[in-house]
């Protein structure tokens, strides 16, 4: 049972459906739900065409192969896969509840779903260690029990939001990403987007264009130009190997799986949106957002601090790249650059009255996380976070695809799909074979 | 790694990091300082005495520390000024870090000096303009070191104590505060 007809959970189906092992896939809206219904209407992908590609040599085919898909193409780009792959997707199936088969007292209604065709029989009599009890997935439209489950339900179900946005006074709007759609909806006045990453920085640009006033609150970052020397900067993460580094072979695992997303956008004029770009089209930059008091917004004095985290950084992996292509690379003529560092304002504000009228909407780009609700299985941890080791979840049976850094840094990417499919759905079968 | 000698047991640090992920509780410290007025504005405080790890703990020695006011405002000057001392506590922080994340990153410290600045318009402290602030108007600190690093390392030594700091935090973000009399 695949939870989740995204990129991941059709890239799932695939290598089942390769290895001839029956499943269904379920989705509670339709193919690449969150794509059609949950994003602002101008999003792009971060990642150029040429790179957006599924398994089974399903790819991006038209002509502009260094272009960037829109929301809706990659919607459809995905719904294109589905059908290509022929995969076994019921859409309109909302997942209420996965527990393991042993508990309660409710009957499930058996299905061929989740019974190996191929290695997996005789599974139940395997020399594998622990309990091959399943699991009952309870939807919308009745039970069924499965054997395994891959949770492919996305990482950014949810925004984050911290707790004191219940102190925004009322004359304030708030929005997420989930309630935004573009600047036009605003109220008119001031925008304090609240947070730097790609959604922020992203939303911030576009803001500004329709002639808003915006502060953006930036903490920690990544900062990263969209070209250097004359290349996509994910061309060199590609080329030079970093999308490839294993999750058991990076020294933090943890930070690595907590990296905000880039300063990035997918605009057709490749244009940056780091923190000068945006000061250079009017968005006031302060520190990260922490605390309201008395009505005030309040915020840290360590903008200068992040902002040279994020330049030596970015500085680093631009180093690493050049050291890289020291052997020489064909067609790379273009000499390193150095990036002007951020140009830190001398005295950004630290406090900001809400009840002024300078501020007519706040809009959290704070992130996005899980929603595991409906997972009636004790393997998610005081964070909210899943517990797995490469996406085999602490449960026996139990897998997951399409989380941050889930096998290696590309995980959360289309093209990262294929790998961490492949390999999980290889050890699912091991799994239904009794191997493990 | 060639064996880096900063004098910093990032390995006992290392290893508290990992049990105290999974046990929250032993990680909360309470510090501790007692104030006693002198006369004007001088005053005497000690500090002794800490809880953390699960228990009350004891620095070896007691410090004491005096606060006073310069002769321009009138006063005595038997210690210095209340303020300075958070910039004794933001300089002695950064030190330590830039120290904590050397040892660390296998660099080897030759000389760490720095240089701590707050400016302060007291017309705040004194009233006499209710624009003003109290506190300090912002904060300069330069570090002079000497390492066997690069410059672009010896930045990031630089951004990532303060990354790491109690006293930067405690200065750039706010902190709720209680005062309450007995």
């Amino acid at each position: 049972m695949v939870v989740g007809a995204g990129h991941a959970g059709l890239a799932a189906s695939h290598f089942l459906s390769a290895r001839g092992i029956d499943h269904l896939v379920l989705e509670r809206g339709e193919v690449a739900n969150s794509w059609r219904r949950e994003r602002w209407d101008s999003l792009r992908l971060l990642t150029p065409n040429w790179l957006t590609r599924l398994p089974g040599g399903h790819r991006y085919q038209g002509p502009d192969p260094d272009g960037y898909l829109t929301a809706g193409e990659v919607a459809d780009f995905i719904d294109g896969f589905a059908k290509a792959s022929q995969a076994p997707v019921r859409t309109g199936v909302e997942v209420l509840a996965v527990r393991p088969a042993g508990a309660g007292t409710g009957a499930g209604t058996e299905t061929g779903t989740g019974t190996g065709t191929g290695t997996g029989s005789g599974a139940r009599t395997g020399t594998g260690s622990g309990t091959r009890i399943g699991y009952r997935v309870q939807t919308d439209q009745g039970e069924i029990h499965t054997r395994t489950v891959v949770i492919a339900s996305g990482a950014c179900n949810l925004p984050s939001v911290p707790g004191f946005a219940s102190a925004v006074p009322e004359s304030i709007s708030q929005l997420t990403p989930f309630d935004y759609a573009g600047p036009d909806a605003l109220p008119d006045g001031g925008v304090l987007v609240v947070g730097a990453s790609a959604t922020g920085v992203q939303l911030a640009a576009e803001i500004a264009r329709s002639g808003r006033p915006v502060t953006l609150s930036v903490g920690e970052h990544v900062r990263l130009p969209r070209t250097y020397r004359g290349r996509d900067v994910l061309w060199w993460m590609h080329a030079a190997g970093v999308w490839d580094q294993r999750h058991d072979q990076l020294d933090d695992l943890e930070r690595a799986r907590g990296l905000p997303s880039p300063q990035l956008a997918g605009t057709p004029g490749r244009s940056a949106v780091d923190l000068n770009a945006l000061m250079a089209s009017g968005v006031e930059p302060v520190g990260r957002w922490a605390a309201i008091r008395d009505g005030r917004a309040l915020f840290s004095g360590g903008l200068r601090n992040v902002c040279s985290l994020a330049d030596l950084k970015m500085a680093r992996l631009l180093s690493g790249f050049d050291e890289w292509a020291t052997a020489g690379l064909p067609g790379l003529d273009q000499p390193a650059e150095a990036l002007e560092p951020t140009r830190v304002p001398a005295s950004p504000r630290l406090q900001l009255d809400l009840r002024g009228g300078e501020i007519r909407t706040v809009l959290w780009a704070t992130g996005f996380r899980p929603d595991y609700r409906w997972l009636d299985v004790p393997v998610v941890d005081a964070k909210g976070r899943l517990r797995h080791v490469g996406g085999v979840v602490d449960s026996p049976g139990l897998y997951a695809l399409g989380l941050p850094v889930l096998r290696r840094r590309k995980s959360t990417f289309i093209h990262g799909a294929e790998d961490d499919a492949r390999e999980v759905v290889d050890h699912l079968a091991d799994y239904l074979a009794g191997r493990h | 790694m060639t064996t880096v000698t900063n004098g910093v047991n990032v390995q006992a640090l290392l290893d508290a990091r990992e049990v105290l992920k999974d046990a929250p509780e032993a990680a909360q410290f309470t510090w501790r300082a007692t104030s006693t007025w002198r006369d004007g504005v001088h005053s005497t405080t000690t500090v002794r005495d800490f809880f953390g790890l699960g228990e009350e703990r004891s620095h070896k020695n007691e410090s004491v520390f005096e606060a006073d006011h310069p002769e321009v405002f009138a006063a005595e000057d038997n210690g210095i000024t209340p303020i300075e001392y958070l910039l004794v506590g933001l300089a002695s922080c950064l030190t330590a870090g830039v120290a904590s994340v050397a040892q660390n990153r296998g660099i080897q410290l030759r000389s760490v000096a720095s240089t701590v600045e707050g400016r302060h318009d007291i017309r705040g402290i004194l009233g006499a303009d209710s624009d003003v602030r109290n506190g300090f108007n912002d904060i300069k600190v330069t570090f002079t070191i000497d390492a066997d690093a690069t410059p672009e390392e010896i930045e990031a030594l630089v951004a990532q104590s303060q990354k790491r700091s109690a006293v930067f935090d405690a200065l750039t973000n706010p902190t709720d505060v209680t005062v309450e009399v007995r």
